[in-house]
């Protein structure tokens, strides 16, 4: 198709409208199967980013999808922390976030009143928000051009994958195009092809948990730019004047507008707000995906919220229903399955696509590690353990919240109402009130890859713990530790009783895989080239990183191991630990 | 600290008579919300989960 090329600055439409080109490859008319160390089939969020990690890890890297369009709609709409993180890793953060919205005030309502307001008041010293709101076409654009950047990944587009089998020696894959199927073969498959996954059926595997009764529509609607404003809001506070409605979470518990449903508000870019009606299960979702059903239901809600209603288009519109449920396991031999192939939850939390990119982000380095060579192939069972254990996690925090805001039984509806009830004068209600808790990563408790504590530590960063951040400075530049990890394995190293001979030692070992060894200097520490200084002793506070003492970070940048005195064969041991391989 | 089962009220049967009153005229729905609301505010009181879990299974048992 002759349109313009996808870009950073492509707008919204022009990138749900984009058709990537069908080509042929030579693997096509080849003799015999070709084969690919790494193919990764689907390019939603997941098999992007995995994609790309591998890549800039310097492996090639061959993507399938299965059509040639981006995601349709706004779809997941709230990237975390973490996933940005993860993002900054893979060169696209910034774009991530000059584009997405962030927002910190929350509204909760049941009935006709509000119950109450807060504010997330993120915690400071971080570079990155708790999230991010950003329609999901805008994330896998942004992924697809940076991925365009990298020329030992390959993206097919229009490559169907139809067949699988596997032994010993590789997978096979039978592949259907427009020119017809071919085959290839791979020493190992990322299944990150999506909730129904077609690897997971041709490999007679299924997903199993709990599917919910219930149906949600989604309306994405567009504000008229330049509508006026009301005043003040019902709150008494004023509304964003350039679109009508103040950039704020609202959710409402059986509004009169919408009886004995939640109604959820929050704000994307370019002006457009999500509003998720709960619609029970006896809805119809063709009928209620019909512009003339919708837009009642939206008039609504603007004259309960704003008192009158204002002109709106309506964007997209989807009717949805939910499971929380997984694999058994998310390793098949050598297909490994990522991301809503391998589990599903339901969306109040925002943990679909952000556990999504974090499965991605474990399974990059240890199939680095593999392929090279460096670890053996246990490595790749630690994968499924550690992500079963967050999908695990995951679930029980989504169900946890979809039973609050869908109370399965009377009683249940019971203890419900009595939390909003008295949540409007007592504050330790609000901390019960569950419409989505807020998605962090897990922290890989007990996974094999940890060397457990010898010292005693304070802090959040144990072992299994992602990393958090701190503002640091470098021979006078400001910036952010996690800036400064390298793709390898990280040790912080506080400066200390023998931490610069530790440091000489280290560079004079020998490990499997690299290790950059960051040294950490004190808050109020001269500036130098050679050292990070903990600008604001956040290091020093989240790590617990006293004089002398050391972190050893993963390089999809969990914390492994730490002492408060590190020496080389401890290190080693650690490392050797982190890749399987003690 | 395990749930206490020995005698801890200070007025037993002040507090049995007022919470016989605090359900006065209501009717049943309302009482039970008034139940729900009560559980909510003393198990915040209580504050320590285990507590409250063998208190649960202590409820459940009805022993």
């Amino acid at each position: 198709m002759a349109t313009a090329p996808l870009g950073y600055g492509s707008s919204g439409q022009a990138i749900q409208a984009f058709e990537f080109d069908y080509r042929h490859s030579p693997d096509q008319s080849a003799a015999a199967p070709v084969r690919h160390a790494v193919v990764v089939v689907g390019g939603g969020p997941v098999g992007l980013s995995l994609a790309i990690d591998l890549a800039q890890r310097g492996q090639r890297v061959l993507l399938l999808d299965n059509d040639s369009k981006l995601s349709t709609g706004s779809r997941a709409i709230c990237f975390a922390k973490r996933t940005l993180e993860i993002w900054d890793r893979l060169g696209v953060g910034d774009a991530m976030c000059a584009k997405g919205v962030g927002w910190n005030v929350g509204r909760v309502f049941f009935g006709g009143e509000q119950l109450y307001r807060f504010d997330l008041l993120p915690e400071s010293g971080h570079e990155r928000p708790a999230f991010i709101n950003l329609q999901q076409y805008y994330a896998e654009a942004f992924l697809a051009v940076r991925a365009a950047e990298l020329p030992n990944l390959e993206i097919r587009w229009n490559n169907h994958v139809v067949a699988v089998d596997q032994d010993s020696d590789g997978v096979r894959l039978g592949i259907d195009t427009p020119e017809g199927r071919y085959t290839i073969t791979a020493d190992h498959v990322a299944a990150c092809d999506g909730a129904r996954s077609r690897l997971r059926a041709l490999l007679g595997q299924e997903s199993k948990g709990r599917t919910f009764r219930d149906r949600f529509l989604i309306a994405d609607v567009r504000m008229q730019a330049g509508s006026p404003a009301p005043s003040t809001s019902p709150s008494g506070e004023a509304a964003s004047a350039e679109a009508g409605f103040p950039a704020e979470r609202w959710f409402w518990f059986d509004p009169p507008f919408h009886p004995n449903q939640s109604v959820l508000l929050h704000r994307q870019p370019d002006g457009v707000w999500r509003i998720d009606f709960q619609l029970g299960w006896d809805a119809d979702p063709e009928e209620e995906k019909k512009p003339e059903k919708i837009k009642p239901r939206v008039d609504a809600m603007l004259r309960q919220a704003l008192g009158r209603e204002i002109p709106f288009e309506l964007e997209w519109a989807s009717v949805y229903t939910f499971a929380c449920l997984r694999m058994d396991r998310f390793r098949h031999g050598r297909v490994l399955f990522a991301g809503d192939s391998a589990h599903g939850v339901s969306p109040f939390g925002a943990r679909g696509a952000n556990s999504g990119v974090q499965d991605a982000e474990n399974l990059a380095w240890k199939l680095d590690a593999v392929l090279r060579g460096a670890a053996g192939d246990s490595l790749l069972d630690s994968y499924a353990q550690e992500r079963e254990y967050a999908a695990d996690e995951n679930i029980l925090n989504s169900t946890r919240a979809t039973d609050f805001i869908t109370p399965k039984s009377e009683i249940s509806r019971l203890f419900r109402d009595a939390v909003l009830q008295l949540s409007k004068h007592h504050p330790f209600a609000r901390t019960l009130v569950n419409s989505g808790r807020l998605s962090v990563p897990a922290v890989l408790h007990g996974s094999p890859l940890n060397t457990p504590d010898a010292d005693r530590f304070e802090g959040r960063m144990v072992p299994g713990a992602a990393a958090a951040d701190a503002p640091v400075r470098r021979a006078g530049q400001g910036g952010w530790l996690l800036r400064h990890l390298g793709r390898g394995f990280t040790l912080l190293l506080a400066a200390g009783e023998g931490s610069a001979a530790l440091a000489v030692q280290l560079s004079d070992t020998q490990l499997p895989v690299p290790l950059d060894v960051l040294a950490i200097a004190a808050p109020g520490a001269p500036d130098s080239a050679a050292a990070l200084v903990d600008a604001d002793g956040l290091v020093t506070q989240r790590y617990d990183l006293q004089p002398g003492n050391a972190v050893l970070l993963r390089p999809d940048h969990h914390v492994c191991a730490r002492w408060r005195r590190p020496d080389v064969a401890a290190i080693r041991r650690a490392v050797d630990r982190a890749l399987a391989t003690h | 600290m395990p749930l206490v089962t020995t005698p801890n009220l200070s007025a037993p049967d002040d507090f049995y008579e007022a919470l016989i009153d605090a359900h006065k005229d209501l009717p049943g729905e309302e009482s039970h919300a008034l139940n729900a609301r009560l559980i909510l505010l003393l198990a915040n009181h209580i504050g320590a989960v285990d507590v409250l879990r063998e208190a649960l299974q202590a409820a459940r048992l009805g022993r």
